[in-house]
């Protein structure tokens, strides 16, 4: 068990966005994470990643409880995340982006890990432009680039396919395939289906901040209150 | 008896401290409704009510105006028309820019008060008194008696609390004011126009400063900076309401004034003495609101991390080194090549601005890089000043070093407690320690003893610092040093750690940055290199040189030059330099120079990343074409030459070398490009005008120093651009209007994700 989520409770101003949500990661596993919008699955992220702290529920990392944790130690015990919007470093170049954060990771030759990063997302010979250019697609990718630059355990990934093509779409599936194949634990928040339904070995539903299902990805989908809050029809 | 006695002492000593906080509160009240409405931080807030009360006192005191006349005049039009118009035309253009950007806009719009007021009142002119409100009329009060005037103040107090419920909570403007407080774009898709309501609260905003301004100068008569400063204690009492509640801001208010009279009436001189230690408190009184300010920052809640990131328009590039190696050295020689040409006077004055570029210098990579407005870079100037001349070691390298690593340690200790701050808080909590310095710290005898203090000049072996010439050219290579340390931080992981930090504090954190750490670095790196501005000075200093309103033009000029580069810094620094040289060549333009800056800075909504982008863009052609550097760099010394050798005067050497760098070499990419009819005649053109840049005798041409200074602007930007269109260049591209956004710029991936969550695809 990788990470672990105990009855995760966040409410802004009386309103329950995620209330009472379990769950855990495991290491080598894709997890997936579905919902309407508004269900709630950014703010549980910002749980994770130590953004917001929750009004209840704790999480825990590898048996260390990090509930009140700040963000910058999640991220040394190995929390990584991506943001749906994006947070790149937009006045440095791409290649700097991700840089940057093998340097504070204390990586040798962060230079080196950062083009080799690049390649792997597929984001080549545009390592020099500055990332405030990029399209939504290709910063999207430098976020996942720049957020594995730290060798995380845990990868949090917030809608990371959305503003991609469909080539680009099957080159991120296979890539957190390979990820999780090499024993890292993928949280992902994902409103693209098929993209969800090929690499999730795990998926997990909220709607309006609780979790309705969870299961194998197949029966998930007959899950009729999962259909319910999608469709919206009884 | 006795007991009888204090009662009334107690009353008297209540009724005085509540109606300082009166005023303190309808000042604070106003910067909060302006502060809630349009997210701009109106640190002119304290100006625009020191503005007022002189207005007022014109109509009502030289000219002698019925007084309901003067006040309706001013508080009811003049002030709301300065406010809306201030909303309108400055503040509206600063959507999208960093908040280092709309803070500074309010301290340019401080220095153009400021300038203002000094230019139409001179402060050593003899005035006719500033009267009370009724002066010399009393109330009884329960065995006291009380002045007409602070009743009035009381009252007032009251009245716009009222009123400002009222407004708040029953009119239609005020109910969608306090929806924009609450979220702007929701008010806005609602049918609420965010636009309108932030020049109403702008002007109301106004109308309390004056109000409070008018008050305050009964109090304290007509002096500018104090009346500013004191309006900066209204800060405090506009933070404890947290910059939102208007109830805690008068009780914050109310406790400013009560604190601020009991300590008069009942510890100073009493339970605290006047020295302590061998430290004189005399400042302390003085400094209860600023302390007060720093406590009830230093409680702020955390702020949450920001998340969503927004696109701002700066822009700002990653220095090369072989540009930057080539500007250090072309800075130093040109410094020596002019300096054995310059008056003693004109030597002092360039002194004067590298010493401003040095610590403009020091906000590059807290401000310019890290994101964090700092204003208090000549603060730390001072200390290093002191340092400098008290440490052992009579100005040695060991001393500076020493100097440096005090202040910079002084600058990681008072960032550790403003650290959790950001933003606005951080730039107050910076100048509440500014003013808490020059209170408490430059005015004991340990410090300043007698008023100056000599700096030493630094001892380097062998090489004779003692005239002004080799200080000048002292100080030059100490800014190149500097600027190079500079360029090398950025191009360090600690300098993309300061960018990171800047562009996306969520991010940094969540990829394992420590943030408090990073900014402490920042801080202290940023002391340190203001320590140098103060220690390098070599002269003779005083305390007044270093205090917090010397702060504003400094931060004011380095971000009007491009707070992100060094020549940024030092373009900002000569600027404030060369406001000063107006004065001294041309007595006439002194009031210009004093609303100089801060008119320069008010444009800063049109181009935020700074002038020297903006000229740094003329030259960008040039880059690695070493051959046309070279070009360039002969033709300047061939200048140099004529004059060094008498052959043209040194008015014309001015005029040659400003029309050489700004009209000639941005042009010698596309003159060099190709040889035809266009070439030529652009060629001949440029040539015509370099030869009647050198050859007229404008010393002589030209009757004053003043007019010579506008007629070089005139040729500078008529030889230039008349060359660029018979060249044609294309127009040079502007950092993109707003309006052009999504017309004829593209819009960036953020934009259309901006809209799109407006729309409702993502959210
Ligand atoms: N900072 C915040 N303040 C108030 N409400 C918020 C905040 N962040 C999110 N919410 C609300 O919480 C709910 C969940 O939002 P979010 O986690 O972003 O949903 P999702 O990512 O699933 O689309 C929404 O109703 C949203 O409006
Ligand atoms: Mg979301």
């Amino acid at each position: 068990m990788a990470l672990e989520l105990k009855s995760i409770s966040v409410s802004f101003g009386g309103v329950m966005a995620v209330s009472e949500v379990s769950l855990a990661l495991e290491p080598g596993r894709v997890t997936g994470l579905i919902g309407p919008n508004g269900a709630g699955k950014t703010t549980l992220f910002n749980v994770v990643s130590g953004i917001i702290s929750p009004n209840s529920g704790r999480v825990i990392l590898d048996g260390h409880d990090l509930t009140s944790t700040p963000p910058h130690r999640r991220a040394r015990r190995g929390v990584a995340r991506t943001f749906q919007r994006l947070e790149l470093f937009g006045s440095l170049s791409v290649l700097d982006n991700v840089r940057v954060a093998a340097e504070i990771a204390g990586r040798e030759r962060p230079d080196v890990v950062a083009a080799n990063l690049l390649e792997q997302v597929g984001i080549t010979g545009r390592a020099d432009s500055v990332a405030a250019d990029l399209s939504t697609g290709s910063a999207r990718l430098v976020e996942v680039a720049r957020a594995l630059a730290i060798q995380p355990k845990v990868l949090l990934l917030d809608e990371p396919a959305s503003g991609l093509d469909e080539d680009e779409t099957l080159r991120l599936g296979r890539l957190l395939r390979g990820l999780a194949a090499d024993g890292l634990a993928v949280f992902l928040v994902e409103h693209d289906m098929e993209l969800v339904m090929d690499v999730c070995d795990v998926l997990h539903v909220l709607d309006l901040g609780r979790l309705i299902a969870s299961g194998s990805p197949d029966v998930v989908r007959r899950d009729p209150a999962v259909v319910q809050a999608y469709l919206g029809v009884a | 008896m006795l007991a009888l006695l204090d009662v009334d002492k107690l009353l008297t000593f209540t009724i005085i401290g509540l109606s300082t906080g009166a005023i303190y509160a309808i000042i604070a009240a106003g910067l909060v409704v302006t502060y809630t409405t349009s997210g701009i931080f109106n640190l002119a807030h304290g100006a625009t009510g020191m503005l007022a009360a002189f207005t007022y006192w014109q109509f009502r005191f030289a000219w002698g105006w019925p007084a309901p006349v003067a006040l309706v005049v001013v508080l009811l039009m003049l002030c709301p028309l300065f406010g809306a118009a201030t909303e309108r035309f400055i503040m509206r253009g600063l959507k999208g820019t960093t908040e280092v950007i709309r803070l500074t806009v309010t301290v340019a719009l401080f220095a153009g008060m400021l300038g203002l007021a000094n230019w139409i009142w001179p402060p050593d002119g003899s005035r006719v008194a500033f009267r009370r409100f009724f002066e010399g009329n009393t109330v009884p009060l329960g065995g006291i008696n009380v002045s007409w005037h602070r009743v009035i103040t009381l009252a007032c107090a009251v009245l716009v609390a009222a009123a400002l419920r009222y407004i708040m909570f029953r009119s239609r403007a005020g109910v969608t004011m306090r929806a924009v407080v609450d979220d702007r774009d929701l008010a806005e898709l609602n049918g609420g126009r965010p636009d309108r309501v932030a020049m109403l609260a702008w002007a109301l905003g106004a109308g309390l400063a004056g109000l409070a301004g008018v008050l305050l100068a009964g109090e304290q008569q007509l002096n500018i900076e104090p009346l500013v400063l004191l309006v900066i204690n209204a800060y405090a009492a506009a933070i404890l309401g947290r910059l939102r509640s208007l109830p805690w801001t008068f009780a914050g208010a109310a406790l400013l004034g009560l604190l601020d009279s009991y300590y008069l009436g009942y510890l100073d001189g009493r339970i605290i003495p006047s020295t302590m230690f061998g430290f004189s408190l005399n400042g302390l009184r003085a400094s209860i609101p600023i302390i007060v300010l720093f406590i009830a920052l230093v409680a702020m809640p955390v702020s949450r991390l920001r998340v969503g990131a927004v696109r701002f328009r700066e822009k700002h590039r990653e220095p090369v080194w072989s540009t930057s190696l080539l500007g250090a050295v072309l800075l130093v020689t040109f410094v020596i090549a002019i300096s054995g040409m310059l008056t003693r006077a004109n030597t002092l004055l360039a002194i004067n601005g590298f010493v401003f570029a040095i610590a403009a210098l020091s906000l590059v990579p807290l401000t310019g890089y890290a994101g964090q407005l700092s204003l208090a870079p000549m603060t730390f100037a001072g200390l290093g000043a002191i340092a400098m001349a008290k440490l052992p070691g009579n100005g040695s390298i060991l001393t500076l070093a020493g100097a440096i690593l005090i202040v910079a340690g002084i600058g990681a200790i008072v960032a550790l407690p403003a650290l959790r701050l950001s933003g606005v808080y951080l730039a107050l909590a910076t100048a509440a320690f500014a003013v808490l310095v020059s209170k408490l710290v430059f005015n004991q005898r340990q410090t300043f003893q007698t008023g100056n203090i000599d700096v030493p000049t630094l001892a380097i072996p062998f090489v004779d610092i003692g005239s002004p010439r080799s200080r000048l050219i002292l100080l030059s290579v100490a800014f190149a040093v500097l600027g190079l340390c500079i360029v090398a931080l950025r191009r360090s992981p600690l300098g993309r750690r300061l960018i990171a930090l800047k562009d996306s504090q969520a991010a940094a954190a969540t990829l394992g940055m420590n943030l408090t750490a990073t900014k402490v670095a920042a801080f202290a790196i940023s002391a340190g290199i203001a320590a140098c501005a103060g220690a390098l000075v070599g002269d003779k200093v005083s305390p007044q040189q270093y205090d917090f309103l010397q702060s504003l033009p400094v931060v004011l000029l380095a971000v009007v030059g491009g707070v992100a580069s060094v020549a940024g810094a030092l373009l900002g620094g000569m600027l404030l330099g060369g406001s000063l040289v107006l004065v001294i060549l041309a007595p006439a333009m002194t009031n210009i120079s004093k609303v100089l800056p801060g008119a320069i800075g008010i444009t800063l909504g049109r181009n935020p990343s700074g002038a020297s982008e903006q000229i740094a863009e003329n030259f960008r052609a040039l880059a690695g074409r070493w051959g046309l550097i070279s070009v360039a760099v002969a033709g300047g010394t061939g200048v140099w030459f004529l004059a060094n050798r008498g052959i043209i005067s040194n008015w014309s050497f001015v005029f040659a070398i400003a029309v050489w760098t700004l009209g000639v070499v941005p042009n010698l990419p596309a003159l060099a490009e190709r040889f035809d009819r266009r070439t030529v005649s652009a060629g001949i053109w440029l040539a015509a005008g370099m030869a009647a840049a050198a050859f007229i005798d404008w010393g002589t041409a030209v009757g004053s120093s003043g007019w010579r200074l506008l007629v070089l602007i005139a040729v500078v930007f008529t030889i230039g651009p008349i060359g660029e269109r018979l060249l044609d260049r294309s127009p040079r591209v502007r950092p993109g209007s707003p309006d052009a956004i999504g017309l004829t710029d593209d819009l960036t991936p953020l934009e259309v994700e901006d809209a799109e969550r407006r729309i409702g695809v993502v959210l």
